[in-house]
């Protein structure tokens, strides 16, 4: 009996390490006849996901989906390999949400609150007031743990939402505009902690924000939604990885001639505006060889860097095209 | 693990059984309650009633404390049915001051700080979520009306013997069942006032209104059209007929009325609608409010 339990557990937690943190199978979501998730297609791995698009988009809603707050219209998606409509009890035990809006429970400490929570998740009460604590230090409220959470400030109030959403060790950690409100320094604060879960591997994290930076600094993958569509799907890391980069030339001239010349080198080009054009370097290019094309064609080289795709270029990009996917 | 190890660690110990997690909210609640010294002054008062029942309990049985007050035994009320529902109805209306106080800040204060979600997010249902904000009620009101007037009946049987207990054990049911519906009536009145009220003191007046204003709109159409029918849409009239039909006090013919219609003398016999219309309008009630609660009791709300 031991034995084939010890087998289940053994199981689950293959289980959870191979399939993919979040699957989504045609999923839509409508409020009465208004479209919000439109068929969403994929599979989404990474430590760290980053749901970005502009408001409106269905970041939040798709998150409130995946945590069974709104059933889903069409489709499915499956979490951990679990299925939210199926097995939503058994998602709920390995998920934690932090909210976008203020949820506190009133006229209670940060350590009651944080307590409370994780004995609604299930933890026994005694593990549930150690790890209450442990949590309100880890996240820097561990000074302030026995204040009302009605006195607290808007970026503590912040990091004590963090705190419930960690304080059972969720397996994957759902964190709807985290930053939100947040002045520089506590700011900074947040995206360490999210970066410190991400990297302990013992949790993924789902990031919503509309604050590129903030993605861009936690997220290997990243999910840009448009009118409850998927725009883009962009595996950040890989990116990053491939060091896809390229020369912004800024230059005074006939252009055109001299993006004719480079493209005789071998090169990509695009121009962007007037004065400006990007080109990616062919192997075997170096650029005293643009310098010499330049002056070929009596064209002044006023500028030169290399710079790589941002995040804002790829969100600008998926904003005018909008049809990316998986 | 020490709390100076500030890093992020699953939690790798047995978790609860799920079905008793809902039993959290009470106990975190009692906390809250039991904090106003008014409330709990209050609450301590309500155990007079049953105080002083035990004591009559006991002087029945008590030959030597009867002589010393110089009492006949014959002159005490006598223990019966009749005793207990006059006790039962007496601790009935405590119950109702207590749902009163407990009962409106329940949900309208999560509701109030969007703390749905944080409870719906975590392996907790809506059905555990109301049922544990119920237990704060339902535990409370327990403790101050069936489990020690169950108590008392068995005191009583002990002091009278056998065969008391075998001739009254339908009384034991009444308590049981009388009390049973009357809290949880209030438990599921207050818990639905709260979750569409926000604010406890507007809450607490709605719960009261819901007692008192269809009782007086019930007597109006009574004494407008001869009759008792208007009992049907009083919770209060209602509940009354209920515990009289359980103490088996209930009677059909409450009075009558002399009518002259075109000179004619007509004597109308006030009837209170049946017993079954006593227990569906209670029915109802719970019903009605069940749907409010799942209607209003989400993680958050949809505007279609």
């Amino acid at each position: 009996m031991v034995a084939e339990l010890a087998q289940e557990e053994e199981l689950f937690a293959q289980s959870l390490t191979l399939a993919p943190v979040i699957s989504l199978d045609g999923l839509s979501v409508h409020f009465g006849e208004r479209p919000i998730l439109n068929n969403l297609q994929g599979e989404l791995r990474g430590r760290a996901i980053g749901l970005l698009g502009p408001n409106g988009a269905g970041k939040t809603t798709l998150i409130h989906t995946l945590l069974g707050f709104h059933p889903a219209s069409f489709g499915t998606a499956r979490i951990f390999g679990r299925d939210i409509t199926t097995d939503a009890n058994q998602i709920k035990t390995l998920v934690g949400y932090m909210p976008e809006r203020d949820s506190f429970i009133a006229k209670m400490s940060a350590v009651h609150f944080v307590r409370l929570m994780a004995e609604l998740s299930g933890l026994p009460s005694d593990a549930a007031l150690e790890r209450a604590h442990e949590a309100l230090f880890y996240v820097g409220l561990g000074e302030a743990r026995y204040r009302k959470l009605d006195t607290y400030s808007l970026g503590m109030k912040q990091l004590a939402k963090l705190a419930q959403a960690i304080v059972h060790g969720p397996r994957l950690i759902f964190l709807d505009e985290p930053t939100n409100g947040l002045d520089p320094p506590a700011r900074v604060r947040m995206i360490r902690l999210i970066r410190e879960i991400r990297d302990s591997g013992q949790a993924n994290i789902v990031l919503s924000s509309h604050l590129l930076r903030d993605v861009e600094e936690c997220c290997e993958e990243i999910l840009i939604l448009r009118d409850g569509h998927i725009a883009v799907y962009c595996n950040l890391e890989e990116e990053r990885k491939a060091n896809r980069k390229f020369l912004v030339l800024e230059t005074r001239g006939d252009q055109n001639k001299f993006a004719g010349a480079l493209a005789g080198l071998g090169c990509e080009y695009a121009i962007t505006t007037d004065h400006r054009l990007k080109i990616v370097l062919q192997h075997g290019v170096e650029i005293r060889d643009l310098y010499r094309v330049a002056s070929e064609q009596q064209v002044q080289i006023r500028r030169l860097s290399y710079k790589r795709d941002s995040l804002e270029d790829i969100f600008l990009k998926a904003m005018e095209n909008g049809n990316g996917g998986l | 693990m020490a709390v100076y190890e500030r890093t992020y660690k699953q939690f790798a110990g047995k978790l609860t059984p799920e079905w008793s997690r809902f039993l959290i909210i009470p106990r975190y609640a009692y906390r809250d309650v039991f904090k106003s010294k008014l409330f709990t002054a209050f609450f301590v008062v309500c155990f007079i009633p049953l105080l002083v029942e035990a004591i009559l309990i006991y002087l029945h049985h008590n030959a030597s404390a009867l002589a010393i007050m110089k009492v006949n035994v014959r002159e005490l009320l006598p223990i019966d049915g009749s005793f207990f529902q006059f006790f039962v109805n007496l601790q009935a209306a405590f119950a109702f001051f207590v749902a009163l106080l407990v009962g409106p800040p329940q949900v309208s204060r999560d509701l109030r700080n969007n703390a749905l979600p944080l409870y719906l997010c975590r392996p907790f249902s809506r059905a555990e979520y109301v049922l544990g904000k119920m237990s704060v009620l339902l535990i409370l009101l327990s403790a101050i009306t069936w489990i020690p007037q169950l108590l008392l009946f068995l005191f009583q049987a002990y002091l009278e013997g056998a065969g008391w207990i075998k001739d009254n054990l339908w009384v034991a049911g009444a308590i049981v069942l009388g009390n049973i519906v009357w809290i949880l009536l209030l438990a599921l009145l207050s818990q639905a006032v709260s979750a569409i009220v926000k604010w406890r003191v507007i809450a607490s007046a709605a719960l009261l209104g819901i007692f008192f204003i269809p009782s007086v709109f019930a007597e109006v159409v009574n004494n407008l059209f001869f009759t008792h029918w208007g009992h049907i849409i009083s919770l209060d009239a209602s509940m009354r007929s209920v515990m009289g039909g359980l103490f088996g006090t209930y009677v059909r013919s409450t009075g009558h009325v002399v009518d002259f219609d075109n000179g004619v003398v007509r004597q109308i016999v006030l009837n209170e609608p049946p017993l079954w219309c006593s227990w569906a309008t209670l029915f109802v009630a719970c019903a009605i409010c069940l749907a409010l609660l799942s209607r209003r009791v989400k993680a958050y709300e949809v505007v279609k």
